[in-house]
């Protein structure tokens, strides 16, 4: 069912404010009244309102003064002045500062009625507008799915059968490899496809940062809350929350969480509303949850709740038949961006990053092919273009210890595991070598 | 005890054949019996010189207050160019969920249109008009069918377009509210 059209009426005189409140009512709109332009910014900023009808001539504020603060606070509203003192200069200054139109009163009913359909019907094209633009760019990233491999195969085919249910899915898989776009693609082919896909990198969050993004706040909720805000599950209403990084909250988090799956409701911080939101949710980690729910940092009880269905992406090394297709897609990809005329690989470039293991997965392969496109010589991407992770950041690498491990990797492949080489390459005696490889379990088959 | 019923007071002359058969339609429409009534009003105190116009807003309140306890629904009719402050004219309005309505004869006449007069045509456009007043009084808000009686209506041409029933769904919104009631 379409939602209703809110209009806010300010005028200072009472009998103007009802009159045309109930001829609101009795068109079916969900009207509000202000005597004055103060009590109507309060309103503005606790409440969103598709239609202000505001008088020009009011006590304190006037309505131009008015219109120019909604403007700033609200530029999605549609801002109608009324005066009852025509005046071309008022009405071009008001149109001037956005406003929709400008009427003298009393209106023709007939007017009235044109005015205010003709607002609706742009509040529900703008609407209309930002759904289409959704919906192309989950359509747009849905291609980015690359991949002709059995395993890519395998998980499309996941995607394909969980898309129309209503269940909860967790995304499980390496750093890198696209988790995200799974969780769009899952959304894109879901019933709610006309609604938002509303995403959520917990991982990039304090404790008080992610209630605050999740369930909304009130005004005054704390040091900063200027205005009323929406939270991501109200904003997900008839559409999907993408939960990514789900590993990393916090247990009151996870509580809190478990709560809101359950019920579907929940409470902005510092209000004391029960607010509902039919979402779907999607959660993503690179993380063994099975394994932090028996060690006992993560619920047994909200993993269960989440893991109805579990897709895992495999990481770009164990689908090594796609690279070629990635490589062509991001060469494409990026010299469109650029505005570069087509290049091409070649083939012991092409063959090399058939050998490396990717520890940044795709994330890794774009970084790199991006990178040669900038430093390349425009014509072919040939092997010195490439960096083999000693300029590239790994997103994997989370430390030191990371860092040292992979690097330590690299090198030993590079020598084929002689334990000679690669410490003459690094630089250190044997003894340390074996030490670090005994630290960090290297093992020559990974 | 005295069944609820749907009180039609007249103020000015309406012709008796012609109150009837806006009591009968009414009747038929909304199931109640129907009372026609006469009464008078100063109407110099709701008389606005400026806008030589009578104000709707004044009027409705003042048939409130002459509704009887056993009435249902009243509704005012009169002959006056009716107003409320922000709008040119009105044909008529009610208190949405409410007990009163009010409507007007002024506008709804082919003569004010530079027209032949036409008063089966008159009856018509009155006779919805009123059945769409009481329509608010019962919480029925405009609709979007283009027959219906509760379909807004800013010109006499709205008027004539549309029937003087309700749809089926403000019909059984009707019957919901009836039976809550």
């Amino acid at each position: 069912m379409a939602r209703k059209i809110s209009i806010l009426v300010v005028d200072d005189e009472e009998s103007v404010r009802d009159s045309l409140s109930n001829w609101f009512i009795e068109d079916g709109y969900q009207v509000d009244c202000a005597e004055n332009a103060k009590k109507a910014l309060q309103l503005i900023e606790s409440s969103h309102f598709d239609i202000i009808l505001a008088d020009i001539k009011m006590p304190g504020m006037d309505g131009l003064e008015m219109l120019r603060r909604i403007k700033s606070l609200r530029n999605d509203s549609i801002v109608i002045v009324m005066t009852a003192f025509a005046s071309v200069n008022t009405a071009v200054m008001a149109l001037k500062d956005g406003a929709f139109d400008y009427v003298t009163k009393p209106f023709d009913p007939d007017d009235l009625s044109h005015l205010i359909r003709n607002a609706s019907k742009q509040i529900l094209l703008a609407q209309e507008n930002e759904t289409l633009k959704n919906k192309v760019i989950s359509l747009d990233n849905v291609e980015d799915l690359i991949g002709n491999s059995q395993a890519m195969k395998e998980v499309l085919k996941q995607v394909e059968s969980v898309a129309q249910s209503n269940s909860s899915v967790i995304i499980t898989g390496e750093s890198g490899t696209g988790k995200e776009l799974i969780a769009r693609a899952i959304h894109a082919n879901s019933s709610r496809k006309y609604y938002p896909l509303v995403s959520v990198h917990c991982g990039a969050l304090t404790e008080s940062l992610l209630e605050s993004e999740l369930f909304g706040h009130e005004k005054g909720a704390f040091t900063g809350a200027m205005y009323n805000r929406k939270g991501r599950f109200e904003m997900a209403d008839s559409g999907t929350i993408f939960l990514d990084e789900i590993a990393t909250i916090s247990p009151k988090m996870q509580i809190e969480l478990l709560r809101v799956l359950e019920t579907k409701s929940f409470v902005r911080v510092g209000g004391n509303k029960e607010t509902s939101s039919d979402f779907r949710v999607i959660c993503a980690t690179n993380r063994d949850l099975k394994s932090m729910v028996e060690q006992g940092t993560f619920r047994e009880d909200l993993y269960y709740r989440l893991n109805v269905v579990n897709i895992n992406v495999p990481p770009l090394r164990e689908r090594v038949e796609d690279i070629p297709l990635l490589v062509d897609y991001f060469i494409k990809k990026y010299c469109t961006t650029m505005n570069k005329p087509l290049i091409t690989i070649d083939d012991a470039a092409m063959q090399r990053l058939g050998e490396y293991p990717f520890p940044g997965n795709i994330r890794e392969l774009e970084n790199m092919i991006e990178r040669a496109i900038v430093i390349g010589n425009g014509k072919k991407i040939t092997l010195k273009d490439l960096p083999f992770g000693k300029d590239m950041i790994d997103n994997s690498i989370e430390s030191l210890d990371d860092f040292e491990k992979t690097f330590i990797r690299q090198i030993l492949n590079k020598y084929s595991w002689n334990i000679t080489r690669t410490a003459k390459a690094l630089k250190v005696d044997r003894v340390t070598l074996y030490n670090k490889i005994k630290k960090y379990d290297l093992k020559p088959d990974e | 005890m005295t069944q609820p019923n749907i009180t039609l007071i007249s103020f000015g002359y309406f012709g008796k054949h012609f109150l009837e058969k806006i009591a009968e339609a009414v009747k038929l429409e909304y199931k109640y019996s129907v009372i026609i009534k006469e009464s008078h009003l100063d109407l110099s105190e709701f008389f606005d010189p400026g806008r030589r116009q009578y104000n709707g807003n004044k009027l409705l309140h003042a048939v409130n207050t002459l509704s009887m306890p056993q009435t249902l629904k009243t509704v005012g009719m009169f002959s006056v160019d009716l107003f409320i402050p922000i709008l040119t004219y009105i044909f008529g309005q009610a208190e949405l969920n409410g007990h009163s309505g009010i409507a007007s004869l002024y506008r709804l006449s082919n003569e004010r249109y530079g027209i032949a007069p036409d008063d089966k045509l008159l009856l018509e456009r009155f006779t919805k008009e009123v059945i769409h007043e009481l329509g608010h009084t019962f919480g029925l808000i405009h609709c979007m069918t283009p027959d219906c009686v509760m379909r807004s209506g800013t010109y006499v041409e709205d008027i004539d377009q549309k029937d003087q029933h309700l749809c089926h769904n403000c019909r059984r919104q009707l019957d919901a509210a009836d039976k809550a009631w």
